[in-house]
């Protein structure tokens, strides 16, 4: 068959016309706002931002949203222990906090922590300070980087035991998995 | 003032009596703007303790998205308090975080009794309201629909057949 090379010459362009390429992908983290802290946006539910870590990511709304990164960090530099963050579907207490990276596409959503209770005591006190906040954060923290760690180290262990099954002959494979 | 389907009111003390001497906890979700709870949604307490509840972070997330698509808001967040009043503690108080709820306590520390009392909690204020406990004030299809459930998330009620 026989096409005339003038067609897909003139096809083509249209073709990449119809899709321009994005240009203005630095607002692309949107950011889902509970009622309560709407105040802050204007009455809106959803605003966009950019930032390569959620604290980043704060910074910037807090830029054209004053007052609403306050909300969510404590005076310590840490998530406040009354609200719960989430990229797309994960906790950021899991992702690092603060540190969590997010990327261009990804979806935060911010709630407030349903919490209380009886527990009226000394502790009542404490918990509503920043403190306590910053403590149970810090140790949330440690939490998340010791379970990066031991994920790290069983990665680091199922390579060695790839390499190891790989370079031992058939009968010393057990003697490897054993351990 | 909380107007509240009384077989809502009573599967939240169920619930209660249940978890007791646990702190219970869960959200009757209502259409927005209607200020009508019709669907109760008892939710785990993650701290599983007799002073303290706090909402899963995963299971509030996956509810307040079914709510979001549902069109619903949460028009009543309760919890019971096991050893004392149904009244707000300081903790309460410092996490109130839904300005437009009714703050539903029931009090799980007399065996025969329940006290049942509602809050609004908004910028740390603390204001009683009354409590209209009503029979099918709610479209008896959608108390229907709690009854016997239209999610996992919904069923588990011994009030159902009472």
């Amino acid at each position: 068959m026989f096409r005339p090379l003038t067609f897909s010459a003139v096809h083509f362009p249209s073709v990449t016309e119809a899709h321009p390429i994005k240009e203005h992908d630095t607002m692309a983290i949107e950011v889902r706002i509970p009622t309560i802290l709407r105040s802050y946006t204007g009455g809106a539910k959803v605003v966009e931002g950019a930032g390569d870590t959620l604290g980043d990511l704060l910074t910037d709304l807090d830029s054209r949203h004053a007052g609403l990164r306050a909300r969510l960090v404590t005076d310590a530099g840490a998530l406040h222990r009354f609200v719960n963050v989430y990229v797309n579907d994960e906790d950021v207490r899991f992702l690092g906090a603060l540190d969590a990276k997010l990327n261009d596409g990804d979806s935060v959503t911010i709630l407030p922590a349903v919490a209380g209770g009886a527990f009226g005591f000394a502790a009542a006190a404490a918990i509503s300070q920043h403190r306590a906040a910053a403590a149970a954060i810090s140790q949330h923290r440690a939490a998340a980087a010791a379970i990066s760690q031991h994920r790290a180290a069983a990665a680091a262990i199922s390579q060695h035991r790839a390499a190891a099954a790989a370079v031992a002959p058939r009968g010393a494979r057990s003697a490897v998995d054993a351990r | 003032m909380l107007s509240i389907d009384r077989s809502i009111v009573e599967a939240i003390v169920a619930h209660a009596r249940r978890d007791h001497p646990d702190e219970a906890c869960g959200v009757v979700a209502g259409p927005a703007g209607s200020d009508t709870p019709t669907r109760h949604i008892p939710m785990d307490n993650a701290a599983r303790s007799m002073t303290f509840y706090e909402f899963d972070s995963m299971e509030q997330l996956r509810l307040w998205r079914e709510m979001d698509d549902r069109d619903e808001e949460p028009v009543v967040i309760y919890h019971s308090h096991t050893a004392t009043e149904a009244y707000p503690s300081r903790t309460d108080v410092s996490f109130a975080g839904e300005p437009g709820a009714h703050y539903l306590l029931v009090s799980t520390r007399e065996s025969d009794t329940e006290e049942i009392r509602s809050f609004r909690i908004v910028d740390g204020v603390v204001t009683e309201e009354p409590v209209r406990i009503v029979d099918a004030a709610v479209d008896p299809h959608a108390v229907q629909s709690y009854m016997f459930g239209q999610s996992p998330a919904t069923v588990d009620y011994e009030c159902s057949g009472r």
